[in-house]
């Protein structure tokens, strides 16, 4: 239904749906997070039936009913206003099947989609998904280059490391998501330079060019793995030139 | 005494005519302190509840299956913030009115289960200058009216009586909720466009009641 290709979803994994008043803002929404994982499923549902501004339970529904499918699980973003609203009546009235299958975030829609996108791309649940998403509008006020927490517990071995950024224009939207992405699949806790290094938002945040020395910290049975990993993908450009 | 399932088909037919009736005079509300489309929006919605009435090839066996229709309707015609507000409203009243016919107190909790719908959507509540303002007093002068042993008819006059004052009491609030709310104190002087149209259909709602 509505351009939606069956099959792409499988079962249990975290799909995105972007519920805005515009079509080309819910598609460029699309874009943007799907550009920093490219593997998570992503349905832009904008503007209403006749294609004006505005939110179209029909589409909403249809969407909702496609990402559940195979029990398969969605959070929803939103813009302003009844795009709540409607996407609530949907879920009202589709029942409690799908109900309990899909989360509204109530998150800020551009960075909430972001996190949302790379917590998928992590292996995150629907749970995960959705905290990341919510977790998205206190990055830019926790972040800020700060030295994160001093007091940090002793108790736990701790892996450090100093890394050196290479690349031309510093860890920007797309090495921020390759570090993130790496970061997550690891059974580690890292941190660089006092910000969570499983979180795109925050990296990017760091405003880190080329020349910055970051310090890594991680702990964790694979510590040293997430250690090697971030020095090799930062000291290797990420990927660029 | 009661109202039966075709109350509830007379209720969206002249509730369709009374808002289509009234379009102009909602557009201009909602320009004063919204998006102007509410007028638009609430006609459209409603000429589609009426053609879906229109094409009822059998009557519908229960009051709730009428307001459901009705529900859904509005849900996926209106947009904005009025169908999923109004669709809402009918859906609760829906689920609590599955009977063939209603007496006093089963329209009493129509009511009141259409005023939660609203206010579980909107998450408004009364003094915030929005159509909560009109369903509340709606629901507390048809209790009244119920509790003093009123019949159907006098229940939904009341609750026409209770939302007319409502929407009237709108006019000098400020609006903290909804489009109206990025206007601050600039709302104060106007008529709320959404308790306006509130009022329009508990007025078909008693008229239907009053044939």
């Amino acid at each position: 239904m509505s351009g939606v290709s069956a099959g792409r979803v499988s079962t249990g994994r975290v799909s995105l749906v972007i519920v805005s008043h515009s079509e080309a803002l819910a598609t460029g929404v699309m874009q943007l997070a799907g550009q920093m994982a490219p593997v998570v499923t992503i349905l832009p549902v904008g503007g209403t039936d006749a294609g004006g501004l505005g939110t179209s339970f029909a589409k909403i529904a249809a969407a909702l009913e496609e990402v559940t499918r195979d029990d398969g699980r969605a959070v929803v973003l939103t813009d302003i206003g009844s795009a709540v609203m409607t996407t609530e009546s949907v879920l009202e009235v589709l029942g409690d099947t799908i109900r309990a299958r899909v989360a509204l975030a109530d998150a800020p829609l551009v960075e909430g989609a972001v996190a949302a996108a790379l917590a998928v791309a992590g292996g995150a649940d629907l749970a995960g998904v959705l905290a990341a998403a919510q977790g998205a509008c206190v990055s830019r006020a926790r972040s800020g280059g700060g030295p994160g927490e001093p007091g940090m517990s002793k108790t736990v071995s701790e892996v450090h490391a100093t890394i050196e950024v290479m690349n031309p224009l510093g860890l920007h939207a797309r090495p921020a998501a390759a570090l993130a992405r790496a970061m997550s699949r690891l059974e580690a806790t890292v941190t660089i330079d006092g910000v969570d290094a499983t979180s795109v938002l925050e990296l990017m945040a760091l405003g880190a060019t080329r020349g910055r020395r970051l310090k890594l910290v991680a702990t964790g049975p694979q510590a040293t793995a997430a250690r090697d990993a971030a020095t090799r993908l930062i000291t290797s450009s990420l990927g660029e030139l | 005494m009661t109202v039966d399932v075709g109350w509830a088909i007379d209720w969206a037919r002249r509730a369709a005519a009374t808002v289509v009736e009234h379009r102009d005079e909602l557009i201009e509300l909602d320009r004063q302190i919204g998006d102007g489309d509410h007028g638009e929006n609430m006609a459209r919605g409603f000429v589609a509840v009426l053609a879906r009435i229109d094409a009822l090839t059998e009557r519908p066996a229960q009051v709730g299956d009428v307001l459901r229709m009705v529900a859904t309707t509005l849900m996926s015609t209106v947009g904005g913030a009025a169908g999923p507000l109004y669709g809402t409203a009918y859906l609760r009243a829906a689920t609590v009115t599955a009977a063939p016919t209603l007496g006093p107190v089963d329209i009493v909790a129509m009511l009141e289960a259409a005023l939660e719908g609203v206010v579980a959507r909107g998450r408004a509540r009364v003094g915030e200058k929005t159509m909560v303002d009109a369903w509340a007093p709606a629901v507390t002068e048809a209790a009244a009216a119920a509790d003093a042993g009123g019949d159907p008819t006098a229940v939904l006059r009341a609750a026409a009586v209770g939302a007319s004052a409502g929407a009237a009491s709108t006019v000098p609030l400020v609006a903290t909720k909804g489009r109206a709310s990025y206007l601050g104190e600039r709302s104060a002087g106007h008529l709320d466009p959404g308790a306006r149209s509130t009022e329009l259909l508990l007025v078909a709602a008693a008229e239907a009641a009053s044939r």
